[in-house]
């Protein structure tokens, strides 16, 4: 492959970096003038993230290819690679508000955030489990640094609780690939695939120790319980639009390398006591936990956290029932892929409402929620549809999600697959009771006569009504997302 | 013309979206720009209603079209014998609703005419959906607006929120279910077409029984089906949320669910439940009769609730928790003489006469709310008694119960006179709309379930003795007496119905005296669709 290849295949990782750059050196240069120059850092990193998208529209439609023998670019990853750039995207506009006031170091959050969002998209390409590890790493280190930001007791205790226990699920992690390493004699997902094709007895039982291992790494990130508990704590103290990161673009992170790995690298460990088995149980514990705990919680921030749990239940179950060939759309993990699709904008949508709302009244309790309706109609309105859209009401994205996800395992059509799409409408009912006591405050209760109007900056109207729209065109005119997400299923080195 | 029914269902959401442009304080905009556009479904409906042609193609007005062709999901819609005189009557109940509220609704107007079309749009496409997940997404978008109408709206004292949350979950934890039936159906039978998997809906049996006969997953889909509809209609023991929920809406609010909102339960069964698992129903009405004996105790409890409550409101509640057990005994009756060819009639009559129940149940129900409406506007009080703080009502001497009204029949003659007529429609006195339908769901479930049929006629005794002697002698008979009036009502004036009030109750009697005297085009509608079902 020439290097002129090597270098479009790789154009958005490499924007990306140079984004990152070159906001650090932009806030460098205005770091002491006036404060309307400020504005330009972050618009210097949504330039670059546009571009970054632009690269890898462009990229769209490329067989899969491997690239410098450890990644590859595969519509698999370039899909991630959409999800990430346009989460960073909207977090930061939805962070500029937020952080005027609240820390002087705005540049470098910025840069953090794209270098986040970088890590995302090398992680969704990385194919070895060196680069896998690297790219986890990579986004760890930025994330730690991010919920620790504000440097008061909470996010110092957000910052220092996600630290030590991603680094405790990261070592074991890394335990369960050295054995993968040692049963296959090669850190490739693809050789692994092939020397590991038809296991014994004793590889089997290492496979599957190496599994439970990994998945320690994996369900941490992607906030599956009972890797859960980090999340409620990092998720309250972090500066919120870090937050909003860490529920769709780290969620997302999760989910490509979970997906890559079992299904390109460990295929033949998938039935009987495999990931299959592993994953299901995680599901049904997510999905139930998360929703039943969120019953009870009185901050919004916490209270997401666990809807998060929960939808990670929801979204992995398209890929405990992937099937490669069927003669209709429901594949599974086309499913998790749609799902994580209207995830994205829809977790965006409350959580852009929950930054305003912070933004300008320093709020994070339901209850301070009381009667928004008035004080800004539009930011209720958004807050609403997006928690329709969590509770899977029709008309939105999110109910196609689900729609897909327990159509899958209904197509299955197992007791196993039958109770978790079970489980996973019980728990959708009950969700909506915690979901819609939100909308209770914000429509329902009166506000003090005295709150004034919560006023909403521009720019964070826009990524608002951006992710709202999100939400309503995935959810009524879902087609050409559907053919989105199942030409994304394509993964190098499967059968798919 | 195939865009005639499209049009009908989303001029509201037009409406919708040009509210949401107009600032809040320009309320009397809002308020004609509401009232004006919900005319444009109103006489589309009514031209549908001449339009439609009997004996014609089962569905008419029909429009197919790919909405997401990956999923095999179809913008399928049509209009029946069933469908044309429901959208009418959403169509109707929704522009009279609307009128009501421009006078009566003071706070927040904006949100509540927005919610309102929203409301009317998701009513609508459930009548004319002909693809399941299409059903689906109408089915549960209403559930919003509702929501938020009974919560924003409400009166503090009724606990709105609680009931508002209630009724929400009541009905989507039962569609959860339904969805997972919906998708059962596809990967069985790879359609969601409402036509082609019924067996009847006069296209024949186009996939065969449904799940191929495979009884297991045929009876879990039913009760996934039947259960949120049931839920809906509301049978006993799923109706706890409907008391709630109507008492605590605003008026317009309780006029729309029991004129329309329950009619989608009763609705579902009839275009879904029935002629996809006709064998099922069949077993659980006849074989094993689970369904006649819901429907008996919601005819039969209901009314006897009625008896024993002192709040209007929740007095007329329950009354729809009686009355919709007819449609339950009606559709039930038809379902067990399904495919029986001696009672091919009979079943077409019971069928008949749940529809027609379902109709005049919208009037008449939808006439007593707007009625309640009347007089809690003037006296800020529903209670029939004067009521202890306990909620007892206060007795007298004697141990009789003092009435809060009583007497209204001479100082309010007109208002008198409106609820007579409503409120003898709805005991089903001979002449009045409400008659035919307990005439037609009686005569047809005689002649399939004798028994059955003979203790439901206990329900219309109970029916005239609640309304006679709670609403009628209570409200209307005995002296008047000033003093009570200021003490109940604060010192508010009592006028008998103004112009706005007649504007609105006026049409719906007009509907009750006509179609009780000359039922026939009517009747004709739900014959059609009968004649269809049953294979006629």
């Amino acid at each position: 492959m020439t290097t002129g290849e090597t270098l479009r295949l790789l154009s958005p990782e490499l924007l990306l970096l140079v984004t990152g750059l070159a906001v650090l050196i932009v806030d460098l240069v205005w770091r002491d003038e006036r404060e309307e120059k400020t504005v330009w850092v972050p618009a210097v990193a949504l330039i670059g993230l546009g571009l970054a998208l632009l690269a890898t529209i462009w990229l769209w439609g490329t067989e899969p290819t491997p690239v410098l023998a450890m990644m590859a670019v595969d519509p698999f990853a370039l899909f991630f690679k959409v999800i990430a750039i346009v989460t960073v995207m909207l977090v930061i506009v939805a962070a500029v508000p937020y952080l005027q006031g609240r820390t002087p170091f705005r540049g470098e959050f910025y840069a953090l955030l794209v270098f986040a969002g970088l890590a995302i998209t090398l992680a969704s390409s990385a194919t070895t489990l060196i680069s896998i590890y690297l790219a986890m790493e990579f986004l760890s280190i930025t994330s730690y640094v991010m919920a620790g930001y504000l440097r008061d007791l909470k996010s110092s205790e957000a910052g220092i609780k996600y630290f030590l226990y991603g680094a405790i699920t990261s070592a074991i992690m890394l335990y369960g690939m050295s054995l993968l390493y040692g049963a296959s004699g090669t850190i490739s997902l693809q050789g692994i695939a092939q020397t590991l094709s038809a296991p014994d007895q004793w590889i089997r039982w290492t496979g599957v120790t190496a599994i439970v291992l990994m998945l320690a790494g994996f369900a941490f990130k992607i906030v599956l319980a009972p890797f859960h508990q980090w999340a409620p704590d990092t998720y309250e103290g972090a500066p919120t639009p870090v937050t909003a990161f860490l529920s769709v673009g780290s969620k997302a992170a999760g989910f490509a390398i979970l997906m890559r790995v079992f299904y390109s690298g460990m295929p033949a460990f998938r039935d009987g006591l495999g990931w299959q088995a592993f994953l299901m149980a995680l599901s049904i514990v997510s999905m139930a936990l998360g929703n039943l705990i969120a019953l009870r919680q009185t901050n919004i921030k916490r209270m997401l956290a666990y809807s998060s749990i929960g939808h990670a239940g929801y979204i992995i179950i398209g890929f405990i029932t992937l099937v490669p060939n069927v003669d209709n759309a429901f594949l599974g993990i086309n499913g998790s892929l749609f799902y994580i699709l209207a995830y994205l904008f829809t977790n965006l949508a409350v959580f852009g409402g929950v930054i305003a709302f912070e933004a300008a009244t320093g709020n994070t309790e339901i209850a301070d929620y009381r009667g928004l309706v008035k004080r800004s109609p539009m930011l209720a309105g958004v807050i609403l549809l997006g928690l329709l859209s969590l509770a899977g009401i029709p008309g939105t994205g999110g109910f196609l999600g689900k729609f897909f996800v327990f159509g899958s395992a209904l197509r299955i059509n197992t007791p196993q697959t039958f109770a978790l799409a079970i489980v996973g409408v019980v728990t959708s009912a009950i969700a909506a009771y915690y979901y819609l006591n939100v909308a209770r405050y914000m429509f329902f209760e009166r506000a003090d006569d005295e709150a004034p109007a919560v006023a909403v900056p521009v720019g964070a109207q826009i990524g608002l009504l951006v992710a709202a729209a999100g939400i309503v065109i995935v959810g009524l005119y879902p087609q050409p997302f559907i053919q989105f997400v199942t030409d994304s299923i394509q993964m190098i080195g499967t059968l798919l | 013309m195939e865009y005639l029914l499209t049009i009908i269902t989303f001029v509201p959401l037009l409406g919708v979206v040009l509210i949401m442009l107009i600032p809040r304080e320009e309320e009397r905009t809002i308020k004609n720009i509401a009232i004006g556009l919900s005319f444009i479904p109103l006489l589309l409906a009514t031209y549908l209603w001449f339009a439609f042609e009997k004996g014609g193609p089962a569905f008419q007005f029909e429009l197919l079209a790919p909405w997401i062709p990956s999923l095999n999901i179809n913008y399928h819609v049509g209009a029946d014998g069933l469908s044309v005189p429901l959208v009418f009557l959403t169509t109707l109940l929704t522009t009279l609703c609307l009128v009501y509220s421009s006078y009566t609704i003071k706070v927040r107007v904006k949100e509540f005419f927005l919610l309102f079309l929203l409301l009317e749009m998701g009513m609508i496409g459930v009548f004319i959906s002909l693809d399941l997940v299409l059903f689906y997404v109408f089915w549960e978008i209403g559930l919003v607006p509702m929501y938020l109408m009974i919560g924003i709206w409400g009166q503090p004292k009724d606990r709105p929120q609680y009931s508002a949350i209630k009724f929400f979950l009541y009905t989507l934890a039962g569609s959860v279910f339904m969805l997972l039936a919906i998708l059962g159906l596809y990967f069985f039978h790879n359609t969601f077409d409402i036509v082609e998997l019924s067996q009847g809906l006069g296209r024949g049996n186009v996939l065969g029984p449904v799940f191929a006969g495979n009884s297991t997953y045929a009876i879990l889909a039913f009760w996934a089906f039947f259960i949120p509809f049931a839920i809906k209609v509301p049978l006993w023991p799923f109706h706890t949320w409907l008391p709630d929920a109507h008492t605590a809406a605003p008026t317009a609010g309780s006029v729309i669910l029991a004129g329309v909102l329950l009619k989608l339960g009763a609705f579902g069964m009839l275009r879904i439940a029935l002629p996809i698992f006709p064998e099922q129903f069949q077993f659980y009405s006849w074989n094993v009769p689970i369904i006649p004996i819901l429907a008996l105790f919601s005819i039969v409890y209901g009314a006897l609730v009625c008896m024993a409550q002192w709040d209007l409101k929740r007095l007329i509640a329950y009354s729809s928790v009686s009355h919709m057990g007819y449609v339950m005994l009606g559709i039930s009756a038809a379902a067990a003489g399904w495919g029986v060819n001696a009672f091919r009639e009979a079943a077409a009559m019971a069928s008949n006469g749940a529809a027609l129940q379902m109709f005049n149940h919208g009037i008449i129900t939808g006439g007593l709310f707007f009625l309640v409406g009347v007089i809690y506007e003037r006296a800020h009080t529903r209670d029939l008694a004067l009521m202890s703080p306990t909620g007892e009502p206060v007795r007298d001497a004697d141990g009789k119960v003092i009435p809060a009204f009583g007497g209204l029949g001479k100082m309010t003659p007109y208002y008198y006179g409106l609820f007579l007529v409503t409120a003898f429609a709805s005991l089903g006195l001979p002449g009045l709309a409400g008659f035919w339908a307990e005439f037609f769901v009686f005569r047809g479930a005689f002649e399939i379930m004798p028994w059955f049929a003979a203790i439901g006629i206990l329900g219309i005794i109970v029916t005239a003795a609640y309304i006679l002697w709670k609403i009628v002698q209570y409200v209307f008979l005995g002296e008047f007496d000033a003093e009570r009036w200021k003490a109940i009502s604060h010192g508010a004036i009592l006028t008998d119905v103004m112009a706005f009030e007649k504007a609105t109750l006026w049409p719906l009697v007009v509907f009750m005296i006509g179609f009780g005297v000359y039922p026939t085009p009517l009747v004709d509608f739900f014959n059609d669709f009968a004649q269809k079902l049953f294979g006629g």
